[in-house]
């Protein structure tokens, strides 16, 4: 098991998430490790009352950069207006009028086209779909749509794909 | 059968009555009612006021068979929790069959408060077409209704004097709700329609507002522009309770001047919110009532800085209520503390939900308040740090708390100056405030501070408790010790069945206990259910898959994820949906 720089015990392996039956008990005993805590992700803390937060300082809003690789310029969401992944995934489709980006976030794909990653707090590059929704939004600083075949010809599983954008980085 | 009772049965029924009409309190007349079947009888005819404080604990039915005079009544649904959304949605709450039970008895009922219910269209429109002499809607932190509800309300509520909605989830449908209430009325007292996202016709509120000579609160929503609260202001200076909508303008303009002056007459303002969007230079138009202010909310106002906020706040010398975001600093509650000396609750909420680390506040400026304000008893606190000799400071200075709720940023922080956890300055609250009634405690918390509220907390009502605790002790010194608890919170906590099931009879005793993320495992549950059947133990599912996903965890040794428990007279819930089984 390797240890990223947040503390985080995270275990990477071959294939994408969804695959195992027990992929989602894995999240949530993840996030009993105190460290995660820490970090400010936990869903319902602070306990401020959802009214209260839709209507807090920002207005609620929480607009984040979109880029698509191969499109000239980037588009902005509004996280909070979404409930869940699938309906940001088909918020970006509608953006950049493509289909096919929630594919790969579902079990077993190896051969979508489109890679939906987002950049966390911690500056790390995470494919989408891993951490609970309200998780994932409270600490999405921007998110990228890549294309598979732009990715350095560094292999089709998740892993290899995110080392490589470390690298990049 | 004694002196006293034969004396008093020959006093008519109206005289019991009379008598009785002086008890106000629901325990008094709780207990009025025990005393033997004259009284309880007299009691149950002439009962108003009813208050539920879990509308699963009775039904509608049962309700109108007690208390078959009833004229106004006080609901709740969801458990607290839902309002961090640890509670799916759909989980129930429907407020639907109580008001549709009540009109088909004719109960003649005249107020409707509501806490965290669903309250659909369908339900607003049976309301206002079933009880002619409805006055008062009060809706707080509830869902499912649009502007269409609320047009049915004013539309055919004649004599309606109350129309509050604090926090609630309205699908804004941008209809002309407001413009429905007909010429003829003019009989609001208070309308608070803060919560709402869409436009009203300005015109109308006018006009309403000119009509209704008596009203006492007023409360806009972010839509209406400055423009309208001076014309408002103008036709109505004999407020007491203002809710501004947006409060941005140039400060130059004829439009400002004039609403400096509209607010100059206001002579009767005590309480002021809103300020929804504000430009802080506008602020000075308020510091001419500021002197007689007793209450101020500016929890929902952004981006004031802490100097403007300080400057509003040294005028403001009667506040005993206030609500403000930590953007304030610790400085500024420094402030607070030399200015407000009347202040007995005070709530500073987090500017920066998402945790990027901007200076919040600290112990300081919680010790700073309890050292200027005496009367303080109540105060809800959300900070960046904490530290024992803090709150023990806190607890010195503050004997007479009965609500004390800190949440640290950061769930599990020690102690910041000591890295301990922070057990021992919890320890010096309870041990201190003899009437403390609810309590949430937050940070590094061991058994310790759980033996603590065991043994100190005689008259704890609530307590929530998140990520804190080592073993079932934990939960057992708090189950064992406190006798008047009556709700119980727990998330993210170690505690399981050994605590869950040792003393399983207190259930009965409290309204409620949630407990989740914790170890409590379905076999548990079970036994618990079993053997207590007028609990109600529900196992809530996420929202997801539907009755397959609650199907597919049928091993006893599995962890519960979230559990809801509540003692019940009427069995289990009808309007369960499928992610919630009832054991």
């Amino acid at each position: 098991m390797e240890k990223n720089g947040s503390g985080l015990e995270t275990e990477l392996r071959l294939g994408l998430p969804g695959a195992e039956k027990n992929e989602k008990k894995r999240v949530f005993e993840e996030f009993e490790d105190k460290a995660a805590v820490h970090k400010n992700q936990v869903v319902g803390w602070p306990p401020v009352a959802a009214f209260r937060r839709k209507n807090s300082l920002n207005g609620g809003k929480m607009y984040v950069k979109v880029s698509m690789d191969g499109a000239p310029f980037l588009r902005k969401v509004d996280l909070s207006m979404h409930k869940g992944y699938s309906e940001l995934v088909r918020a970006l489709e509608d953006l950049f009028g493509c289909f096919g980006i929630g594919e790969a976030l579902k079990e077993d794909e190896e051969n979508n086209e489109f890679v939906p990653i987002y950049e966390d707090k911690d500056g790390d590059w995470m494919l989408l779909g891993d951490v609970p929704w309200e998780m994932f939004a409270n600490s999405c600083k921007r998110l990228r749509v890549m294309k598979r075949a732009e990715a350095n010809g560094v292999g089709l599983h998740a892993k290899d794909l995110l080392k490589g954008l470390s690298k990049e980085e | 059968m004694c002196l006293f009772q034969s004396v008093m049965n020959y006093f008519p029924e109206e005289v019991l009555e009379h008598v009785f009409d002086f008890l106000t309190s629901h325990r008094d007349r709780n207990a009025v009612s025990l005393v033997c079947k004259s009284w309880y009888s007299v009691e149950k005819f002439s009962r108003k006021k009813v208050f539920i404080g879990n509308c699963y604990a009775v039904n509608p039915e049962r309700l109108i068979a007690r208390f078959p005079r009833l004229r106004s009544l006080i609901l709740k649904g969801k458990p607290h929790f839902a309002d961090f959304n640890l509670v799916p949605h759909d989980w129930g709450g429907h407020v639907y069959p109580w008001i549709e039970a009540m009109a088909k008895s004719r109960i003649n009922l005249e107020e409707l408060r509501l806490k965290r219910m669903v309250v659909s269209d369908e339900s607003l429109k049976l309301l206002a077409k079933s009880f002619p002499n409805f006055k008062s809607l009060v809706l707080v932190s509830c869902e499912g209704f649009t502007t269409n509800g609320l047009a049915a309300i004013a539309s055919n509520c004649k004599f309606l004097r109350e129309l509050d909605l604090q926090e609630n989830e309205v699908d804004d449908r941008k209809g002309h709700w407001l413009s429905c209430f007909p010429e003829s009325c003019t009989s609001l007292v208070s309308l608070n329609f803060a919560c709402l996202k869409g436009e009203v016709n300005a015109a109308a509120l006018e006009r309403l507002v000119a009509r209704c000579r008596n009203l006492r609160s007023l409360r806009l929503n972010h839509a209406l522009p400055l423009e309208v609260l001076q014309k408002i202001l103008v036709q109505a200076p004999q407020l007491n309770d203002l809710g501004t909508g947006s409060f941005t303008h140039d400060p130059n303009s004829e439009t400002f001047i004039k609403l400096k002056n509209a607010v100059k007459n206001c002579h009767s303002i005590r309480s002021l919110s809103g300020f929804l969007d504000v430009n802080g230079r506008c602020l000075p138009a308020v510091y001419p009532i500021c002197a007689n202010l007793t209450a101020l909310n500016l929890s929902y106002a952004p981006g004031i800085f802490s100097n403007e906020l300080t400057k509003l706040i040294r005028h403001c010398k009667k506040i005993e209520r206030l609500w403000i975001l930590d953007t304030i600093g610790d400085k500024g509650l420094g402030v607070v503390a030399n200015t407000c000396k009347e202040l007995q609750e005070l709530r500073v909420f987090p500017s920066d939900l998402y945790g990027v680390g901007n200076a919040a506040v600290t112990e300081e400026g919680l010790v700073a308040i309890s050292a200027g304000c005496p009367k303080l008893n109540s105060i809800l606190y959300f900070c960046q740090q904490m530290t024992n000799a803090a709150l023990i400071t806190v607890a010195k200075n503050c004997p007479n708390f009965i609500r004390f709720r800190l949440c640290t940023l950061n769930p599990i922080v020690p102690d910041a100056a000591t890295n301990q956890p922070l057990d021992e300055g919890f320890g010096a609250i309870v041990q201190s405030c003899k009437g403390l009634t609810r309590l949430s405690v937050s940070g590094q918390l061991t058994d310790q501070v759980f033996l603590y509220i065991g043994m100190y907390a005689e008259q704890l009502e609530m307590l929530s408790i998140a990520f804190a605790g080592d073993s079932d002790k934990g939960m057992l010194y708090v189950l064992n010790g406190c006798k008047k608890l009556k709700k119980l919170e727990i998330r993210d906590s170690p505690f399981g069945n050994m605590a869950l099931l040792s003393d399983m009879g207190k259930y009965e005793t409290m309204r409620s206990l949630w407990m989740s993320s914790c170890q409590v495992t379905l076999g548990a549950c079970k036994t618990l259910a079993e053997k207590m059947p007028r609990l109600n133990v529900e196992i809530i599912s996420e929202n997801e898959g539907g009755a397959g996903e609650v199907e597919a965890r049928l091993d006893d040794r599995d962890r519960v994820e979230k559990m809801y428990l509540y003692r019940t007279l009427v069995g289990p819930r009808t309007d369960a949906p499928d992610f919630v089984r009832t054991l």
